[in-house]
């Protein structure tokens, strides 16, 4: 990667005209989605999600090395901060840039609570407990319904509020210089920004004081820990940085949703923005997002593709496409590992390390 | 009806199974440190191919339920062993070398696959399990037992006695705990270690096998993700009593088992119906992250240096 961009640096004409390309058929694509279908605007919108998702994974499993299985529960507790104080179930209406960042600051709250006491522990424990904490955190979503009606238990809470800045409203349609632009196009802008902002903080933490801390860690603890890093309180920092961009994710979440339920927030979840981290290459921010858009998209081309190609085939459906999603996840984690362990676009450091 | 023996003796029953588990999970992390994140789908995958055999037997023959119920299990052990050779052999040899996270991630990997593949081969419901013997229940001291419970906790004794049987006192047992002491010079001494640790994956799966089965009878339901809520826990139970060490996992079993059950018993009156039973699942997390915090080697286990 920085090979390549260094001999771009050579032709700064080229490096120009191909950023301007790419912003511009940025800006077209989901005005292109569109007349194929709004919902494939939508696909695109869960797909930036699942991207800001995985950077968010990739902070903890990417760069620090530390597996978390339970990494969904935060987006989880950030989609109900958002969904509680902005729904009709305790008749509150915050603005969204006020609980956004509240989301983002409980889940680190928790990603803290959670990593405190147990960030001593090795690798392969940290992952299970992980694990508990994300079922942990899903069977209070579903409970807290009773004594006092919280989380609305497993029908979960609807009619959550839409972005809204003054008039302007997210996810009503309006004609804007002549265009008809829906609700999911306006959300892709804004996750668009969203995520490019996501992705500049992580460039520049990858290589700050804090990312190389962080690198130093996954490569060797105990070495890290001789050069001075205190590798529980930097540990904990890519805890608590994982935990909130997950929680800011889970807000916009229920936003663009409407609604959300326990059945969002489950551990399958958890391990599908893993496989995303994997197969796109741990600790490779471009290749986290080529991961995550990846297997947001195959699945869902699959599912137009395989379940026609099944019936005229063999004159019923044989394998449902959300299984063959599944065994596509599974796979995806499995054959990485074996065969190309840094990922389809590996980052450099991880590629020595692991092959 | 005394509360406290009933779910004593529920919890014994589930301790039971639990410990079966805990045992396969704690023999594969003893000899190669890893989490075989994989064993509970195992069990899922004996208690559908016994479900099967049982099922294609009771349709056309018309043998005693007792020799369907143990031609069900003869074929499971010998299928869950074949998985779990196939596991170890691709899926986790290949990287016996690599970061302790590959073989880990893999591990999830296997799970899923295993999972959607029993889902596609059986059925994405609950299946009935054939209830085969008769279930007659006992009274004691207040409380009851059931038929079930007794041939569970039984066997799962007997099966316990059996392994460490073969840990301590043959050939493939000794082989085994120098595999897990030092790879290299078990294999300088003789030992094929990969057939060693082939068949510490054999045995765990096995034990699976059965267990599917019991759990299975006892909740008359089988279904494809059955394994992945118990393999949890067991892993938790084999923590708690301190992994990689046979006896813990038996004792920590046995009292996750028992916890879950007395909480999930006690808790709706100890908190005003606040929370009530359907918290029994966070008691096995708790348990497992108390055990992490404060004594992570667990209630047996010795202390033993990062190998990160």
């Amino acid at each position: 990667m920085s090979d390549d961009y260094a001999k771009l640096k050579n032709h700064p004409a080229m490096l120009g005209a191909g950023l301007v390309l790419l912003a511009a058929a940025l800006v077209a694509l989901p005005f292109a989605l569109a007349t194929v279908g709004t919902a494939w605007v939508r696909i695109t919108n869960l797909a930036i999600l699942f991207a800001l998702l995985a950077l968010g994974l990739n902070i903890v499993v990417g760069f620090a090395g530390l597996l978390d299985l339970g990494y969904i529960a935060f987006y989880g507790i950030g989609a109900y901060i958002y969904a509680l104080l902005a729904s009709p179930q305790f008749n509150l209406h915050l603005p969204f840039w006020a609980i956004l960042p509240l989301g983002a600051l409980v889940a680190c709250v928790f990603g803290v609570l959670l990593g405190a006491p147990t960030l001593k522990l090795r690798g392969d424990y940290l992952a299970i407990v992980t694990l508990g904490f994300g079922e942990i955190v899903r069977i209070f979503f579903n409970n807290l319904s009773r004594p006092i009606n919280i989380t609305n238990g497993p029908q979960g809470i609807s009619r959550i509020d839409p972005f809204r800045i003054g008039d302007f409203d997210f996810s009503r349609s309006e004609t804007l210089l002549g265009l008809d632009v829906s609700g999911p196009i306006k959300y892709y802008y804004l996750l668009l920004v969203i995520l490019m902002l996501v992705i500049a903080v992580n460039l520049r933490l990858q290589d700050s004081r804090i990312g190389r801390a962080w690198q130093a860690i996954r490569e060797d603890e105990v070495a890290a820990g001789a050069m001075g890093i205190n590798t529980t309180r930097i540990k904990l920092l890519a805890f608590a940085m994982g935990a909130s961009f997950g929680g800011l994710a889970g807000g916009m979440f229920a936003a663009i949703q409407g609604f959300i339920s326990p059945e969002s927030f489950v551990l399958v979840e958890s391990i599908m923005v893993l496989s995303m981290v994997v197969l796109g290459g741990m600790g490779n921010i471009w290749g986290v997002i080529l991961g995550a858009l990846l297997l947001s998209f195959v699945p869902e081309l699959l599912r137009y593709t395989v379940e026609p190609l099944q019936r005229s085939l063999f004159g019923k459906l044989i394998v449902e496409p959300e299984v063959i999603r599944m065994l596509l996840f599974g796979l995806a984690l499995m054959l990485m590992m074996l065969f190309r362990p840094a990922g389809l676009w590996p980052s450099k450091v991880r590629k020595r390390e692991l092959e | 009806m005394d509360i406290f023996l009933q779910q004593l003796i529920n919890g014994l029953t589930l301790g039971s199974v639990y410990a079966i588990v805990a045992l396969g999970y704690t023999m594969v992390y003893g000899i190669i440190q890893l989490i075989n994140f994989a064993h509970g789908e195992v069990v899922m995958i004996g208690a559908m191919v016994a479900f099967s055999v049982i099922n294609l037997l009771a349709a056309n023959t018309a043998l005693p339920p007792l020799v369907m119920l143990t031609l069900g299990i003869g074929i499971a052990i010998p299928v869950c062993m074949l998985v779990g050779y196939t596991l170890e052999r691709f899926a986790y040899r290949p990287l016996r070398h690599a970061p302790r996270l590959a073989p880990l991630i893999t591990a999830i990997g296997a799970s899923i696959v295993l999972q959607h593949v029993a889902m596609m081969v059986w059925s994405r419901n609950p299946l009935a399990f054939p209830q085969l013997i008769p279930n007659p229940v006992f009274p004691v001291a207040g409380a009851t037992i059931s038929l079930v419970q007794i041939v569970i906790i039984g066997t799962s004794v007997l099966m316990m006695a059996g392994l460490t049987l073969i840990v301590y006192r043959t050939r493939l047992g000794v082989a085994m705990r120098a595999t897990s002491q030092n790879p290299h010079i078990a294999g300088l001494m003789g030992i094929d270690i990969n057939w060693v640790i082939a068949a510490t994956f054999m045995l765990g799966a096995a034990l699976a096998a059965v267990a599917g089965v019991m759990v299975g009878t006892y909740y008359g339901i089988a279904h494809y993700t059955m394994g992945s809520l118990l393999g949890l826990k067991a892993f938790s139970a084999a923590v708690l009593g301190g992994i990689g060490n046979l006896a813990g996992a038996m004792l920590g079993g046995m009292l996750l088992g028992i916890v879950e059950a007395l909480g999930a018993g006690y808790i709706g009156d100890l908190t005003n119906n606040v929370f009530g039973s359907n918290y029994q699942d966070v008691f096995a997390f708790m348990v497992l992250i108390a055990v992490l915090v404060f004594r992570p080697s667990g209630l047996l286990g010795e202390r033993v240096g990062d190998k990160a």
